[in-house]
């Protein structure tokens, strides 16, 4: 315990220490706050356009969190097919790795094409970016039940059903919340890519994707600032969140979401 | 004990299994097993004791010859059989009372009657008190214990178990060996066990079969003649280590033939 707040101190002490740095910086070399604005023009700029920043909070958050519950469903349906049937498997895996590779930046264009800008696009765009980790986790999850397990259950008469809900999809939940802590942090990006494209459908008013757009194309650079700063509060809350979850789930049951009790 | 007119239990008929193109596993094994007996396979690795076991069970068919359970193709018979694995085999996400109840609830029993025979089993091999909690917090008895009360939650007349004890302490396996006698003067199933061990074969059967490795078959039958109850004074007198002598010399001359 007494560790914990020393390096909570530490952090914060480190924290503090840039932050004066950086006013400092600005104020010697008098560097033009459109290139940089300090620490104090940054925090102006929040309480200011508060209002905005929340609404571009929310929606931004909104369809990071319809992407990446999308891709859940689908994901674990997909996985759930997978694991079943060992030929569209070994057909279809490698497409998930081309899910994963293939540059987020070159489809949204098409995305937008196709379906318009706003919400729905920027949803659509944060699935399709944060799909593959929790397919390939689950799969992993899935199959890789102990063979004495499946016999037991075979054994006592157990139908193809009740090998899946009873054993294989119980024992991928660790992998699933793997694969949703990864796909979480992407989907924000995601989120945030496409709106870039795709970002709104009423002019001024849009995630913070188009408002980081909109703010450099407006040379506010302080309201940039702030802006960032909302997208790494929304990273971090959506990973903490996935990380409750994943305590609250598996704690009872799963070592890797046992509190650290030596430390 | 096997009188002409009592048909056996588990029956092998000239029984061989290859996996695929493999080697034989086991080449015209010929074993009757009756009801209430002990029956103990023993060998070297690579002899097929386990194979025999998953035969048992329906698991996997044999490639020649034929097996029965109680009269019925294993298929068939597996409501009458039991199975306890070298490992617990326990699911993590489930209370040790869950566990214990999987059987049942997988053959379709409702939960009152789950929980009640679940209590009872708990109680049986001792651990009433840790029924709500999970099995990462037990040691590796008290989670072989669970095991034991789950294949015997179902009320098997068949239990099958392979290398149990195999993976705990000696001190451990002495007691569970104990309870294990204890649970078989209650209930009465056939049991048919493998072991690497041959105090642990002699203490437990009625009857030891050695069996010879590449391919897997029958070299001995030893009858256990022993007191049917047993406790743990018996693994110190002269009649107890003349037995394991002598199965220990047969299981040489499996390895040398």
């Amino acid at each position: 315990m007494k560790k914990r707040a020393i390096v909570l101190a530490n952090a914060l002490g480190v924290s503090a220490a840039l932050l004066v740095l950086w006013q400092l910086v600005v104020w010697i070399f008098k560097v033009p706050p459109y290139m940089l604005p300090p620490p104090l023009a940054v925090e102006k700029a929040v309480r200011l356009k508060l209002p905005l920043l929340l609404n571009a909070f929310e929606i931004t958050a909104e369809e990071a969190t319809g992407g990446l519950a999308l891709s859940v469903i689908v994901g674990v349906g997909i996985a759930l097919i997978f694991a079943q049937l060992r030929w569209v498997r070994r057909t279809l895996y490698p497409w998930t790795l081309v899910l994963q590779t293939v540059p987020i930046v070159a489809i949204a264009p098409l995305i937008l094409m196709w379906f318009g800008a706003g919400t729905p696009s920027v949803t659509l765009i944060a699935f399709i970016i944060s799909l593959a980790p929790i397919i390939a986790n689950t799969t992993q999850g899935l199959i890789s039940v102990d063979q004495n397990l499946v016999h037991l259950f075979l054994i006592h008469n157990a139908s193809p059903a009740q090998i899946v809900f009873k054993l294989r999809l119980p024992h991928s939940v660790p992998a699933l919340f793997v694969g949703i802590r990864i796909a979480s942090g992407i989907a924000v990006i995601g989120a945030i890519t496409g709106e870039l494209y795709a970002g709104s459908s009423r002019v001024g008013q849009g995630g913070l994707g188009y408002s980081i757009l909109y703010a450099s194309s407006q040379l506010q650079t302080d309201l940039l600032f702030a802006l960032v700063l909302a997208a790494t509060v929304l990273g971090f809350g959506f990973l903490f969140l996935v990380m409750f979850l994943e305590w609250y789930f598996l704690h009872n049951w799963h070592e890797s979401a046992r509190a650290p009790d030596a430390e | 004990m096997s009188s002409a007119v009592e048909a056996p239990m588990i029956e092998f008929a000239a029984v061989s299994k290859r996996y695929g193109n493999a080697p034989l596993v086991l080449e015209s094994i010929d074993l009757r097993v009756f009801k209430g007996e002990f029956v103990t396979l023993i060998g070297p690795s690579g002899c097929g004791k386990s194979t025999v076991l998953k035969l048992i069970s329906g698991l996997t068919p044999p490639s020649g010859g034929t097996v029965r359970i109680d009269g019925m193709l294993p298929k068939n018979a597996r409501e009458t059989v039991s199975y306890i694995f070298q490992d617990a085999t326990l699911l993590p996400w489930r209370t040790v009372r869950q566990n214990v109840g999987l059987g049942l609830e997988l053959e379709g029993v409702s939960k009152d009657r789950r929980e009640q025979k679940s209590a009872a089993l708990l109680e049986l091999v001792g651990l009433g008190e840790v029924a709500k909690a999970y099995p990462r917090q037990l040691s590796g008895g008290m989670k072989m214990r669970v095991s034991i009360a789950r294949a015997l939650a179902t009320n098997p007349r068949v239990l099958l178990m392979d290398e149990p004890f195999a993976a705990l302490d000696e001190m451990a396996r002495d007691r569970l060996n104990e309870e294990l006698l204890r649970l078989r003067a209650e209930q009465k199933w056939t049991a048919v066990f493998v072991t690497h061990s041959v105090a642990e074969a002699v203490f437990l059967s009625t009857r030891i079969v050695v069996l010879a490795p590449n391919p897997g078959r029958v070299c001995a039958v030893v009858p256990v003649e022993l007191p049917p109850t047993r406790t743990a004074e018996l693994r110190s007198t002269p009649a107890f280590d003349v037995l394991v002598a002598r199965v220990s010399r047969t299981l040489r001359e499996a390895l040398t033939s």
